[in-house]
């Protein structure tokens, strides 16, 4: 396995960060810009395996990060989803774009 | 270029391709389907770089668990087959600049960087040692940040609980 | 028993029944606010009755003088090491003379108000107002600070424009409150200077330190308040005559005595207590409580007093005898016999027989309240009996009124002058003092006191005989006895309290005064005021007409005198013409466009620029996202390729 180069899992991870940023960007839907959040998340988890590997094999922290963070993007997704659900009923819609009524 | 080496690319191409087409299909419940086929590679990827544990953590959180709840919330908010409506051309332009100049800026720096791997004797990452590191009290434990997301879980499930909850509309 | 916490009890009372009233009165002591308000003011008197023994017969002398005692101390604000605002008790014989003076009077007051005020829609507001002036009254008097004073000074000044305006929806009453409050303000501007420029040299606030600093002829803060100078008068000089100026208007000297007369828009009652026997002697008490001061340091601003005083005394009186208001002929009579405390302390010196003014002004003082509260309470009734305050609405109510008639004869009696009469000693020792120091003065003090008897009978004639009485409404006899018993209280006292040996107790220095009895200086005097009585008599006893004739042989002399040398008209001219025109308008043209503009200006630059970025909440998450990023951006190119 060591003979695949840090460098390229880092450019994997790197490269899903930015589409996840793209899909944030670009996407109107509340839940598709959920699911480019959680593109971004597992770019991160990528990176942390990877170092932990890589770099600092004597320790575990970055599997426990790792792990943190999937118990964190659970806890984020059911809230999300939650808030979407109900944003639903009030507005029957989720396009973000029609949800502004906190602006100036 | 040995056996591992294809796979690794043959994996990448896969996780990068599905993302790429998650986040722009036009078909939401497609875009949730690429998705689980990218958090799928990822847990190869993680299979990969030896992390079995982790692999299987991926496996059965992201794609047993959110990515269910995504397909579930998407069912409950729209009629199948429903095209979504394209993103404006001047916002996805923006877009794609931004996420480029970040990955460029991003990739030139991991290309400069030298990597120092330390020298210190490697520890075994099976299930074992993360299990038991994990509940240890004494040494660099993380037993207090396992507390903690316990902690934040349950406050999630709640709020979760309560916010999607119908409000009675009162008489 | 003279425990400074015993006689705060004299200040204290009235001010929990202001508190009282103030607050819960409308509410829950509707009728009974009289009440309260009486028992507390008798219980302030009791206990000023028995501290004035005590300091007077117990305590207050030691080897035959009269100290000053500082009852109660205590440090309110504490500036530096040697300048400090206290809040005490200060007894020496003038402030336990004018504690019996305002304890008394004010009892008198609220007791007759029992009955005067009686139906009114705000009676317990009315008492809670006289509680709160009787409280800064005798604040005032008690006060051990010059800077207390000053405070108690505007609280009187409160309260006495609040009892002024009583009657808010009568628009003249309104003017006159706000007349009085503004015309005292202004004065006591004077005063506020004044203190400042005595404190600052003398770096105390202290009476007694003050006094003694700038007493001492060795001292190097007399030494070096007398060397500064300002357009050609010493410091000390403008600083006493600042505070002159403020007492000046508080007891309405000349040229600032126009508030008083409008002042009797006022419940009568009011204008007893405030207006006549307590408040308006506060500028005689002021220059009093300073008299070492102006008496050894300073004999110019003695002089101005003295000069002012008799001025105004004369000028008073000579507008009196053309009012046809009787509470107004009143008012200028108040402002006549002020005239006369002040001149006396102008003409006298400091101790020994030369201090022969000051305890004849004390003692002016000190009669001049009992019957001139009692000469307003009988206006009062009389006001009540006719309902109107004109002359001419009255005549022939002795029958009517029967004891009303009496006091006010006894009041009149002795506000002329008249052995045995009160106001005869009195007035017998400003004369003589008068006589040794100024003969200028004197012959003008004489010739007011002739005045004073001949308008005084001639609105005790014109009210009481004249004509015969028609009246319009049904009669309701002379009033309640709470109106009556203190009329005979106070006539009882205006006979009596002539023959106080005033000079055993009220002195410049604190020795005894033995003041001699000269039947032949007391002839002339006598005899002109008796001569003033003749001429009312021959005037307004029957109703004929020989006013009308002299009015008319001088014609010119009697309107201007009418119309108070036309003081009012002036002032007006000044303030409106000069004043508004050549500096209100300007500064308001500044006002509304420099000064507003410039914050308009501000306005709408702050406008601008905020209509400029609110763009930026746009309420999309997406756009804020992508500036979060740019952001993100900037700052890692920043800190990684520019700062390395």
């Amino acid at each position: 396995m060591t003979e695949i180069p840090l460098q390229h899992v880092l450019f994997v991870s790197t490269a899903l960060f930015f589409i996840g940023v793209y899909g944030f960007f670009t996407r109107k839907n509340m839940i598709t810009m959920l699911m480019s959040v959680e593109l971004i998340l597992n770019s991160v988890n990528i990176n942390f395996i990877a170092f932990n590997k890589y770099l600092f094999a004597d320790k575990l922290d970055g599997i426990f990060f790792t792990i943190f963070i999937i118990v964190i993007a659970a806890a984020e997704a059911a809230v999300a989803i939650a808030i979407i659900i109900n944003l639903y009923r009030s507005h029957n819609s989720i396009d973000v774009d029609e949800t502004n009524e906190m602006k100036y | 270029m040995s056996f591992t080496l294809i796979i690794f690319y043959i994996l990448s191409a896969a996780i990068l391709g599905c993302g790429l087409l998650a986040v722009t299909s036009a078909k939401i419940f497609r875009a949730a389907v690429y998705l689980l086929f990218s958090l799928i590679g990822i847990a190869g990827l993680f299979f990969l770089l030896e992390n079995d544990f982790i692999a299987a953590v991926q496996i059965v959180v992201y794609v047993g668990g959110i990515v269910v709840l995504i397909i579930f919330s998407i069912f409950l908010t729209h009629r199948s087959g429903e095209q979504m409506p394209m993103p404006s051309k001047k916002r996805e332009r923006i877009g794609f600049i931004a996420a480029l100049a970040g990955f460029a800026l991003a990739h030139g720096l991991i290309y400069n960087e030298t990597f120092i791997p330390t020298h210190q004797p490697k520890i075994e990452q099976s299930v074992a040692n993360i299990g038991s590191q994990m509940l240890d009290t004494n040494h660099f434990g993380f037993v207090l940040p396992f507390e903690v997301v316990s902690m934040l879980l349950l406050a999630a499930m709640i709020g979760a609980i309560v916010i999607a909850m119908k409000v009675k509309p009162k008489e | 028993m003279l425990d400074g916490k015993f006689i705060s009890l004299i200040v204290l009372l009235p001010l929990f029944s202001f508190l009282i009233l103030g607050l819960f009165g409308r509410k829950f002591f509707k009728t009974f606010s009289g009440i309260v308000g009486t028992t507390s003011i008798f219980a302030s008197a009791i206990i000023g009755f028995i501290t004035a023994y005590q300091y007077f017969f117990v305590i207050g002398q030691t080897n035959g003088v009269y100290k000053q005692i500082i009852a109660l101390k205590y440090t309110w604000l504490q500036f530096s090491p040697n300048v400090s605002i206290d809040m005490g008790i200060i007894l020496d014989p003038i402030s336990v003379m004018m504690i019996v003076v305002v304890t008394f009077i004010s009892l008198m007051v609220h007791i007759y108000s029992l009955g005067y005020m009686k139906g009114e829609e705000r009676f317990s507001v009315y008492y809670s107002f006289l509680s709160l002036f009787t409280f800064s009254m005798l604040g005032l008097v008690l006060a051990c600070n010059i800077f207390q004073i000053y405070m108690f000074w505007e609280l009187v000044g409160v309260s006495s424009f609040l009892l002024i305006g009583f009657y808010y929806d009568k628009p003249s009453a309104v003017a006159a409150s706000k007349k009085a409050f503004i015309v005292t303000r202004f004065a006591d501007l004077g005063f506020l200077i004044g203190i400042l420029i005595l404190s600052f040299n003398a770096h105390t606030l202290d009476f007694q330190t003050l006094i003694q600093r700038l007493t001492d002829p060795n001292s190097e803060y007399l030494h070096r308040i007398v060397s500064a100078s300002f357009l050609g008068a010493s410091a000390l000089t403008w600083g006493l005559v600042l505070v002159f100026m403020g007492g000046a208007g508080k007891s309405s000297m000349f040229p600032l005595h126009i508030w008083l007369p409008d002042a009797m828009e006022g419940p009568t009652p009011v204008s007893a207590l405030i207006h006549a026997a307590t408040m308006v002697v506060a500028g005689v008490y002021l220059v009093a409580r300073l008299f070492p001061i102006y008496a050894l340091s300073c004999p110019a601003a003695l002089h101005v007093v003295a000069y002012v005083g008799i001025f105004s005394s004369m000028f008073a009186a000579i507008i009196a005898c053309t009012q046809t208001d009787i509470k107004r002929v009143l008012a200028y009579s108040t402002m006549s016999q002020i005239g006369f405390m002040m001149f006396a302390l102008g003409v006298s010196s400091y101790g020994g027989e030369n201090g022969l003014g000051y305890m004849a002004s004390m003692f002016h003082l000190f009669t001049h309240a009992m019957f001139k509260a009692l000469l307003f309470l009988g206006a009062g009734a009389v006001i009540h009996y006719v309902h109107s305050n004109e002359m001419k609405d009255m005549g022939g109510l002795r029958k009517l009124m029967p004891i009303t008639h009496l006091t006010f004869l006894v009041a009149c009696l002795a506000i002329a002058g008249i052995p045995p009469f009160a106001g005869f000693f009195s007035k017998e020792e400003i004369l003589a003092a008068a006589f040794a120091s100024n003969p200028v003065i004197f012959y003008l003090a004489i010739a007011t006191a002739g005045l004073t008897a001949f308008y005084m009978f001639r609105l005790y004639f014109s009210i009481f005989w004249n004509k015969a009485f028609h009246s319009h409404s049904e009669h309701h006899g002379e009033g309640t006895g709470t109106m009556l018993l203190p009329l005979i209280i106070l006539g009882i006292c205006s006979i009596g309290v002539g023959f106080i040996p005033f000079g055993n107790f009220v002195t410049s220095d604190g020795n005894t005064l033995h003041t001699e009895f000269h039947p032949t200086f007391s002839i002339a005097p006598v005899l002109i005021a008796l001569g003033g009585i003749l001429l009312a008599m021959v005037f307004y006893k029957k109703e004929n007409e020989r006013p009308n004739r002299v009015a008319s042989s001088i014609k010119g002399i009697y309107t201007i005198t009418f119309h108070k040398f036309y003081f009012d008209e002036i002032y007006l001219f000044i303030t409106k013409k000069v004043i508004f025109n050549l500096i209100g308008r300007p500064a308001a043209w500044f006002d509304r466009n420099i000064v507003d503009g410039f914050m308009n200006l501000i306005a709408t630059i702050t406008q601008g620029i905020s209509t400029l970025i609110k763009g930026f909440q746009s309420g999309r998450v997406q756009n804020y996202a992508i500036y979060f990023f740019g952001g993100i951006i900037g700052f890692a190119i920043l800190f990684i390729y520019i700062w390395r």
